[in-house]
């Protein structure tokens, strides 16, 4: 359906300007527009629709059709802030309507009652930054259900001796089983653990005038061409052009916002696709830019009333950065399991969702889920086991025959907040526009990579409960690599250790909202987007309050 | 087995109230715009050449030192000897022996492709790269005139003795699927080796030339299509159903005693 959007002038004095489309600015902008605000959006990427996403690897592995480009946007990485950043790739992350949301996995979790509170109940940890949420479960718990009603998601209430209390099922029934969930949840409950189907924002049912999950297997990476996965732009970006209140702007690079010599944020600067430079004018900013964009926006943006980044009186803006921990175990099986069908994921467990640090020596916590989400290509260049020739028919015989029989166990875990793990800005790179490049600064907490090899243990016992022929865990290193971008500039009651309030709200500027991962205060157990939406629609909630009290002026 | 291919319901997504028989079911709108789901003709293709294939190999194999490409072939960034070396390799790589290898699957023709497309910063390590595969054939063997006249054993010393740091590498995951190969610093080999695997294993339905009539995913199992339906396996297809884990560990006890 062809929606005509409102056509702002960048003169018009907007009521909010988002920067970004993906799982928080989608929410915000359709949850703000449909209450009557008018709304810009500016996306960094183009505008993409179902029909433009394919399955061509190289064209969206390769030449990054849905993502940041390393050519034009580079990274540069060091793992502490003594040495040289060298260029590197660092992150990847959506650049086009719907940012990350086009090609995540859809893993659903919500955060559990610990994640918010976990700092009161262990105690400090030497090296980490660790601290609660200002908020609680229960007060994101309806926002929770609204995502799962709101975007679609897919799953069993109750299934899990481990969730957390809910005020509602989830609205459609948990997509169909793969044979790796079944083969997952059969060696599991050997083993005693308590599987349960995956919850998933990817539709089992017709809804809303989108499809079901057809089976495609290209999920992880790829935009989905029926609208089954519960992206932003599939779920929320309508709706918030059907408002007549919302205007998304693709192929806007947002660099600085703008400050009036009040200290408020006036508007958002960017390059539109030809680089001419617009500054478009609203009453309140929101970022949603993810946890590197968002605070390399506010470092771009200081002044000399800001000094130090704009919003930044804490130092926090960019630090505390926390990837997940992730490892990754694989089996071969006898059987042909065809795992390339359908979705990534069918089963999880949380039965290690809170280790007991006495007994296991270190801080973490995580799930493991079953999948296989390596397309061919990929499967082909690296998903054969150690020791399989790289060439000639004993390769080819391997590739043959172990694609469809092969499967991984994937351990999603804690990552501790690390005041020098962060985003800045490189000061000597600089992007095609001629800013400067991100720069990662990252070194895992020890507890993280102890964490990483526990799950990944655990990953091969279920394995050999499951009885598979071969097994092996991908090699556990330092990361230098994220796509969970969390906890840059995170929530806080006190100013002097957090950049935003509980309202999103930065502490330094009355009118300018942070909303994405970079609100985060701790990891979770892995699957971050589920509680960004979350927070998103309860920012929504804020910041319409605040509005209406005449508070942002 | 063509109903896979061809039977996707269409349905006016206003109109479609879901009963619980098809639940299930496929649900695609605005059709015509999705080529992608109706790959009968790819599906068609893979078939007819594995039924095929051995008859096709064999007039393969017999013709192996003869080039096979059109005496017109206009390529994108090789010359034609080039094109031949760049052939023999790939065919080592993953060979045509007895089913489909990358000869079939044109990977020279993606690779080609590839070199004037997102491969475009490789041009100067195959141009560069392949007189260098070429003396190590004549270190090896003086006597053989290029790689491609070189018979299979030799071909596959002179990669051995390319690949000695490979061989041991450690399989990683490709990166949430964001594989990059970092080709600057990387021998032509290297390169190689991850082009011929993905002109063998890309989705026939491109524009890049690769994995010809679907040869390659015929090879892995990847049956031709975009949507697909459960059961996809016999493990999931006799699966009883999610239970809480108290009925089903007395159910799994009873199973066992059987």
């Amino acid at each position: 359906m062809k929606i005509d959007q409102p056509k702002y002038k960048t003169s018009d004095v907007v009521d909010f300007v988002i920067v970004g489309s993906g799982a928080a600015g989608g929410v915000l902008a359709k949850e703000l527009s449909t209450n009557g605000f008018s709304v810009v959006v500016l996306e960094q990427g183009p505008y993409l629709h179902e029909k433009d996403f394919s399955h061509d690897e190289i064209k969206v592995l390769q030449e990054d059709q849905l993502t940041n480009h390393p050519k034009l946007q580079p990274n540069t990485f060091r793992k502490t802030p003594q040495d040289k950043a060298r260029p590197q790739r660092a992150l990847v992350y959506g650049r086009a309507v719907g940012g990350t949301s086009n090609h995540f996995t859809a893993n659903f979790w919500r955060f559990h009652e610990i994640d918010f509170k976990e700092r009161s109940k262990i105690g400090p940890i030497a090296g980490s930054t660790f601290t609660d949420w200002p908020i609680s479960y229960a007060d994101l718990e309806p926002y929770y259900t609204k995502v799962e009603w709101g975007v679609g998601v897919s799953g069993l209430a109750g299934a899990s001796p481990f969730d957390p209390p809910r005020s509602k099922p989830y609205p459609m029934p948990p997509l169909p089983v793969k044979s790796n969930g079944v083969i997952f949840e059969r060696a599991a409950r050997k083993l005693g653990w308590n599987p349960f189907p995956a919850p998933m924002a990817i539709l089992s049912q017709p809804r809303a005038g989108r499809s079901a999950c057809i089976n495609c297997g290209f999920c992880l990476a790829f935009g989905c061409e029926v609208g089954a996965k519960s992206s932003s732009l599939a779920s929320m970006i309508p709706l918030a052009e059907r408002s007549g209140k919302c205007e998304i702007r693709p192929n806007s690079y947002v660099h600085k916002i703008e400050i009036d010599e009040r200290g408020r944020a006036t508007g958002a600067v960017y390059f539109d696709e030809q680089k001419n430079v617009h500054l478009q004018r609203a009453k309140a900013v929101i970022l949603s830019a993810n946890g590197a964009e968002t605070p390399r926006l506010l470092l771009l943006s200081a002044s000399s009333k800001f000094p130090n980044g704009l919003a930044n009186s804490s130092g926090y803006v960019g630090k505390n950065l926390m990837f997940n921990t992730g490892a990754v175990s694989v089996g071969v099986f006898e059987e042909q399991t065809n795992d390339y069908k359908g979705y990534a994921v069918s089963r999880i467990l949380h039965d290690f969702y809170e280790l007991d640090a006495q007994k296991v020596g270190f801080y973490g916590g995580g799930g493991l889920d079953a999948r296989f989400d390596l397309t061919p290509i990929g499967f082909g260049i690296g998903g054969l086991p150690p020791g399989t020739p790289r060439w000639g028919k004993d390769f080819k015989a391997a590739l043959a025959h172990n694609w469809t029989r092969t499967f991984e166990i994937f351990g999603h875990g804690t990552s501790l907040p690390v005041e020098n793990n962060s985003f800045s800005v490189d000061p000597d790179v600089k992007d095609a526009w001629g800013l400067p490049a991100l720069r990662l600064t990252y070194k895992d907490h020890p507890d993280d990579l102890k964490l990483a090899h526990w799950l990944a243990a655990r990953s091969m016992e279920l394995l050999d409960a499951a009885n598979a022929k071969q097994k092996w865990t991908f090699p556990i290193d330092e990361q230098q690599f994220g796509v969970h971008l969390l906890g840059t500039c995170r929530m806080g009651d006190d100013p002097k250790t957090s950049v935003i309030n509980p309202d999103h709200q930065t502490h330094d500027v009355k009118n300018l909202f942070l909303c994405d991962g970079s609100s985060l205060v701790t990891s979770g157990r892995g699957q971050p987007t589920m509680t960004i939406m979350a927070l998103a629609f309860r920012a929504a909630d804020r910041i319409m309050a605040l509005a209406k009290r005449g508070d942002l002026a | 087995m063509l109903y896979r291919f061809f039977c996707i319901d269409v349905l006016a997504r206003k109109n479609y109230s879901p009963k619980k028989k098809d639940r299930q079911t496929l649900l695609i709108t605005e059709l015509d715009r999705r080529k992608f789901l109706c790959r009968g003709i790819a599906a068609l293709g893979a078939t007819w050449t594995a039924a095929h294939w051995p008859s096709v190999v064999a007039a393969a194999e017999h013709a192996h030192h003869i080039a096979l490409f059109p005496e017109d072939q206009k390529w994108e960034f090789f010359t034609p000897a080039e094109a031949k070396e760049v052939e023999a390799l790939a065919s080592c790589i993953i060979p045509s022996d007895g089913t489909p290898g990358a000869r079939e699957a044109g990977v020279v023709y993606f690779i080609d492709r590839a070199l004037v497309t997102f491969a475009i910063d490789d041009q100067k390590k195959y141009r560069e790269g392949l007189p260098e595969i070429q003396e190590r054939l004549h270190e090896l063997f003086p006597e053989v005139a290029s790689f491609s006249a070189a018979t299979s054993e030799q071909q596959e010393a002179v990669l051995a003795s390319i690949d000695e740091a490979g061989a041991k590498s450690v399989p990683r995951r490709p990166r949430g699927n964001f594989n990059r190969p970092n080709s600057a610093a990387q021998p032509l080999f290297e390169v190689l080796r991850v082009h011929t695997i993905a002109g063998f294993l890309i989705d026939p339905e491109t524009d890049r030339k690769g994995n010809r009539g679907g040869v390659g995913w015929a090879l892995i199992g990847r049956e031709p299509g975009h949507s697909f339906q459960p059961p996809f396996s016999a493990i999931d297809r006799d699966y009883p159903g999610w239970h809480p884990v108290t009925s089903v560990t007395a159910a799994t006890k009873d199973a066992d005693k059987k």
